[in-house]
């Protein structure tokens, strides 16, 4: 089976005055994992809906390798989808439901009972072909309805937002059989999410989408490590955001300590530093600061989380900080205490500078 | 479900089980304006009706009226007739329900509550209001000949009312709300993603129709269906003036008795039968549907 890549063309779509989506233009690679991330109400699900051709956009073009499709209806594209609430039907058992796409097809009863049932076991699902749906857990609805969408072979598999609805640890070990899933059928998948871990989890590369636009697009390491702008470094990952001023020769500085030197792009616009938790470490006295950018501050708040322990630091311009540390050398510090003064600081690597809003 | 501990621990266990009573007691106290309503308005009324149609008319106990109604044909056209009437109202309601409620279904919510009350509107009108209604635009002289006549539709005036046509329009129209209501409902609750996900597979609108929607929404015409038919079995004031004296349902039968003959017997017991009969027809068709779910509201 050959993957197919989609080529989107200023696909754009509005709700009266709104933009759902704004002259969007995306290249999908063949055989890639790629998600779309972003808050509800995003336009990600609108941007998946007109892949699948649910929704009529006003304009634009969506290109299933050299074939149009924008004008084709909905069943006519080919494409295997996942819905959140997995939209299986009620009234047919588990073979029923992942033999109906075959049958449409009109494939012959002997192949179809091949199939559904090759593609059961790929979902670890071989007893369960005779059950109701009703019959089933959350987690197996799920894999029906994978299976039923990947059954007919389809060159693009488009999932919306499909773990939503499991709990936590089901999610977790959902995201990487899926992940497994995709290597093994190696078809074109398009997945929307609005959780930023599982967009890094999954996918080869994420697209971070806001108002109709897409802002960023990259791999996770990328777009967690770089991210464009605000809205990207605020909705991937944690992040602190502080504000930096310009002095008489150009730098960058935090309150006193220049952060970036004199450039030409730096005029005629305000920038912020962007620090990860995780990448702020706590400094005791005796140690020599000097190779990094350090803060003092006075602890707001500690809190243990089990895998890590947050704190809370409000530097002296009443700017806080939040750092993310190990239990472990959380428990080595004995100054974590709510009210003392504490020194953190930030490797010169670790600094992400992004255009302030 | 864990199993329940061997012992309870006493601690505030009496007084909590007291407690428990008194609220339960409470609640019970709530419903028995309502229990003492049924007993008075239905129990003792069909109670009284049941020991009635077993009475002759020297006031002795006796099957006289139920043998009656075995030996006389006429007894057997009425119920004939009432069947008729009923199936037929049924599937017209469904005929014409059916879109009714799809189309219904289909628009956006905040248009449909328009639409519904379109529906309903009519529903709330008093029914002998709209039967009368239909009486002047059905009659010989009424808007519908007349209309028809003055346009060249037929030149005659066809006789709409005073018989099966008349009854079954009116009939029709009353029934129509009981029918698209639970449609409408139950076609809400259609997951909308599965006809999506049906098209997405390759289904082509007729086929997510047919294969997916269709059967899905059978719960709520099967549900519409029984509470119309079971309605028009009982039905009295529609038949009475619209059929005028020639469509004879089992309640305009039972009239007749009361009114010619004042024979309380004979009337209760085509009462009885018509009662019995309806409960046989629910129980068999409930056992036959598995209904349990939808007349009694497990989802």
């Amino acid at each position: 089976m050959d993957a197919l890549p989609i080529k989107i063309r200023s696909l754009t779509k509005t709700y009266g005055s709104i933009y759902a989506l704004k002259s969007v233009d995306l290249n999908i690679n063949s055989g890639e994992f790629l998600t779309l991330l972003g808050p509800s109400g995003s336009g990600k699900t609108t941007l998946l809906m007109a892949v699948a051709g649910f929704s009529r956009p006003d304009a634009g073009s969506v290109l299933f390798g050299e074939k149009e499709m924008v004008l084709s209806p909905p069943h006519k594209r080919d494409v295997g989808m996942v819905f959140q609430n997995y939209a299986l039907f009620p009234h047919m058992t588990v073979a029923e439901n992942i033999a109906f796409p075959l049958k449409l097809r009109k494939i012959k009863p002997k192949e179809q009972a091949d199939q559904v049932n090759a593609a059961l076991a790929t979902v670890q699902l071989t007893d369960y072909s005779k059950r109701k749906i009703d019959q089933l857990s959350g987690g197996q609805r799920q894999r029906v309805a994978l299976a039923r969408a990947f059954v007919f072979k389809p060159r693009i598999l488009l999932m919306d937002e499909p773990l939503a609805a499991l709990d936590k640890k089901l999610r977790e070990q959902m995201q990487i059989e899926l992940k497994q899933l995709h290597r093994q059928l190696g078809v074109t998948t398009v997945y929307v999410t609005h959780d930023q871990r599982e967009a890094l989890t999954m996918s080869d590369r994420v697209a971070v989408i806001n108002e109709g636009e897409i802002i960023q697009i990259g791999t996770p390491e990328q777009i967690y490590s770089n991210p464009k702008n605000s809205f990207v470094a605020d909705f991937i990952g944690e992040s602190t955001i502080l504000p930096l001023t310009p002095n008489n020769r150009g730098d960058l500085c935090y309150s006193d300590s220049i952060l970036y030197s004199a450039k030409p792009e730096f005029n005629n616009k305000n920038w912020a530093l962007v620090i990860r938790p995780e990448r702020l470490f706590p400094i005791s006295n005796s140690e020599n600061p000097k190779t990094s950018i350090t803060f003092e501050g006075k602890i707001m708040e500690f809190v243990f989380q089990g895998e890590s322990t947050l704190g809370i630091i409000q530097l002296p311009n009443s700017d806080q900080l939040t750092i993310r540390i190990s239990p472990t050398i959380a428990a080595s510090f004995t100054d974590f205490k709510t009210g003392q003064t504490i020194m953190v600081g930030l490797n010169h690597n670790d600094k992400i500078l992004i255009p302030a809003n | 479900m864990r199993k329940k501990q061997n012992s309870i621990p006493t601690l505030n266990h009496d007084s909590l089980q007291q407690e428990k009573r008194k609220e339960q007691l409470f609640s019970l106290g709530l419903s028995i304006p309502a229990l003492i309503s049924i007993v008075l308005i239905i129990v003792i009324p069909i109670g009284w009706l049941f020991s009635l149609s077993f009475v002759n008319s020297n006031g002795d106990f006796s099957l006289e009226n139920y043998q009656k109604m075995i030996e006389y044909k006429s007894y057997a056209r009425v119920f004939y007739t009432t069947f008729e009437v009923s199936v037929l109202t049924t599937a017209l309601c469904v005929f014409i329900g059916y879109p009714l409620a799809y189309f219904l279904s289909q628009t956006p919510e905040k248009y449909a509550g328009f639409f519904l009350l379109a529906v309903l509107l009519p529903f709330w009108t008093s029914l002998l209001v709209r039967t009368y209604a239909w009486l002047v635009l059905l009659q010989r002289k009424g808007l519908i000949n007349n209309f028809a006549i003055d346009l060249g539709i037929w030149d005659t005036p066809i006789k709409l009312v005073h018989n099966l046509n008349g009854t079954l329009i009116g009939m029709v129209h009353i029934m129509l709300p009981y029918l698209i209501l639970p449609l409408y409902g139950a076609m809400r609750r259609i997951d909308k993603n599965g006809i999506y996900a049906a098209a997405n597979l390759g289904a082509t609108p007729a086929q997510s129709f047919w294969l997916i929607f269709f059967p899905l929404s059978l719960p709520g015409v099967v549900a519409g269906t029984l509470i119309v038919f079971i309605l028009c079995l009982g039905f009295y004031v529609t038949p009475a003036v619209l059929g005028g004296g020639h469509v004879i349902m089992v309640s305009t039968h039972i009239t007749a008795i009361l009114e010619n003959q004042f024979n309380w017997g004979a009337a209760s017991a085509l009462g009885v039968v018509l009662l019995v009969t309806t409960f046989i027809i629910l129980i068999v068709l409930t056992k036959l549907l598995k209904l349990n779910n939808i007349l009694f509201g497990k989802a």
